[in-house]
Formats: structure tokens, C-alpha cells, sequence
């Protein structure tokens, strides 16, 4: 499957999931700041995607987890050296260039863009 | 509670529950009342929204008794719903619930609303009209989610979030519920 193929079906999941509209879901739209996702829609997406692609997606393979309860990783809002070297380990589909040079908890939700959803696909189907 | 009855249960599968709606239920009396003014008569019509909150029990309940009732779990999104008829006193609602996916975090249930017009019923059969489906009716769809939030508090962020030990959500009520359909 070709990368544009893989996003025209991540594009119809989320315009499923999220109500948006086709010509919303760029590969650089935020899933959060731009679509106006929310928690719970994660997981639909998660589910969405398992069913459109016939893959089986583990808790904590597409987002992140316990990550922010975990004192060694967070410390005031901020994702300690340790934290972001497990994000980077546990997430590999996930851009964390820009980010990491303020690594605010805060924004971890924003890193997540509609090219991030692909490039896991990706990732994934050529395992 | 907006379901009166479990008539079916099979274990993280399907649930199907009934409701009577009655003229006892005070909300009928404003929804719609008689506007004199403008020579309307009262239309006692069951709002959409309380079947899906009927049709959302139903789904929870199934979820719920999935893992026990050890989680707290909340109906998180409607991501699609359809009711094309109304439902008024004297009818009967029968909402079937499907676990599609369930895993530590959530579920989605598919979700049907089927109503029974009891007068429609006996009409046709005193004229001796066949009944197709014991008089059944399907007059909705429901896709929802539902989020097991035990598991869900304190991560993405929202760590030191503090909800009660109990079990909040599934109170003596729904206990009672089941107990008394003989599940």
C-alpha cells in the first residue's frame, strides 16, 4: 500500500471518527489543536484503524502511557532527558524534533498529526 | 432508570433490555403539552434523547457486566445515532446492545431500538392482517462508546485526578435491575 493510499483511508477514519471534513485532514493537521480530538477519540481511532487496516494495535503502541504518572519521566510539566528517551523508544512513528527542545507535557498531545497516524501505518503493515 | 427489564443476556456479547413507556412518567405530560392558543392538542411523545440514554444503559450494563461491574464505566461518545419514529405511552421499546470491540480502556457497542405499538398490533390482528415480526418495529441506531475510567484516570496528562473507590456508576439500581430480570 502506497503512503497516499494509506492516508486516504486514515482520512476516512477520521472524518468517521472525528466529524470533520475531507479537505481538513492534511498529513500536518494536529489531531488535537486542528480536529478538535479528545480523549475518548483516541481510542475510537485506535479501534477505527485496527479495522480498516486488519492490525491489532497494543495499549501504548500509538499513543503514549504511563508516562506522565511516572515521576522519574515528569517533573513540573516538563518531560525529563529520561522521558523523552522513552517516548522517543516506545513511539518511533512520532516526530519529537521540534518538540523536544521545550519538552512541555503539556504540547506531548499536539506532536500528534494526521502524517503521524501514516507514518505508524506504515510502519506497521511493512513489519 | 430508563430500562425496565433485561430479557436477554450473553456475556460480553449482547444485551437486550425493554422499556414500557407510560403515562405515569411525568414527562410525558410536557413533551408535548396542549397549547390552547394555537389549537394544538397534547402529543405525549418520548424525546429521542431519553432513548438513547435507555439505549445508553443497555450498552453499559453489557459493558459493565463484562468485567463484573469491577469498573466504573461511562457512555465517553455517540458517534452516530438515528431514531426515525416516535415512541408514545403504550408502546414498548426493546434496545439491543453488541459489544463490536472491548479491550482495557473501552468499547463500542452497536446499538438498535426496536418498538412494539401494541395498538397497532391488536388493530391488525381483530382485522385478521398478518403481523410481520410479532408486531416488532425497528425505529433506531445507536453506534457509541463507552470508556472503562479506572484505567483512563491519570494518563494523558490529567495524573491526580482523585474519584471515589466505589464503583459510582453501577448503583443498587442496576443491581436490582438485573437481579429482578433473573441474571
Amino acid at each position: 500500500m502506497t503512503r497516499d493510499e494509506i492516508l486516504g483511508k486514515v482520512r476516512t477514519v477520521l472524518v468517521d471518527a472525528l466529524a470533520v471534513d475531507e479537505d481538513e485532514v492534511t498529513p500536518g493537521a494536529s489531531l488535537v489543536r486542528d480536529l478538535g480530538a479528545e480523549s475518548i477519540d483516541f481510542l475510537d481511532i485506535v479501534f477505527k484503524l485496527e479495522q480498516v487496516f486488519g492490525f491489532k494495535i497494543q495499549q501504548g503502541e500509538l499513543f503514549p502511557e504511563n508516562v506522565a504518572q511516572d515521576p522519574k519521566y515528569v517533573q513540573n510539566g516538563k518531560v525529563t532527558p529520561d522521558g523523552v528517551a522513552a517516548l522517543k523508544a516506545r513511539l518511533p512513528h512520532v516526530d519529537f524534533s521540534a518538540w523536544e527542545k521545550d519538552p512541555s507535557l503539556g504540547k506531548v498531545a499536539e506532536l500528534f498529526t494526521v502524517g503521524t497516524l501514516v507514518n505508524f501505518v506504515e510502519k506497521k503493515l511493512g513489519r | 432508570m430508563w430500562i425496565d427489564r433485561v430479557i436477554e443476556l450473553k456475556p460480553r456479547e449482547r444485551l437486550v433490555a425493554i422499556k414500557n413507556v407510560s403515562l405515569a412518567e411525568e414527562h410525558l405530560h410536557d413533551h408535548f403539552a396542549a397549547d390552547v392558543e394555537r389549537g394544538l392538542g397534547a402529543a405525549p411523545v418520548m424525546p429521542g434523547s431519553l432513548m438513547l440514554e435507555g439505549m445508553a444503559q443497555t450498552g453499559g450494563v453489557l459493558v459493565g457486566h463484562a468485567e463484573n461491574f469491577a469498573y466504573n464505566v461511562v457512555l465517553a461518545k455517540i458517534n452516530r445515532a438515528e431514531i426515525s419514529k416516535d415512541a408514545t405511552a403504550g408502546d414498548t421499546l426493546r434496545y439491543t446492545a453488541v459489544i463490536e470491540r472491548m479491550d482495557a480502556i473501552g468499547a463500542t457497542v452497536k446499538g438498535t431500538i426496536h418498538r412494539l405499538r401494541h395498538a397497532s398490533v391488536h388493530a391488525a390482528k381483530s382485522s385478521g392482517a398478518a403481523v410481520t415480526d410479532e408486531g416488532w418495529e425497528q425505529i433506531g441506531s445507536v453506534e457509541m462508546m463507552f470508556s472503562h475510567l479506572d484505567n483512563n484516570m491519570g494518563g494523558g496528562g490529567q495524573a491526580g485526578r482523585d474519584y471515589p473507590a466505589r464503583n459510582f456508576v453501577f448503583g443498587e439500581s442496576f443491581k436490582t435491575l438485573l437481579k429482578s430480570s433473573g441474571y
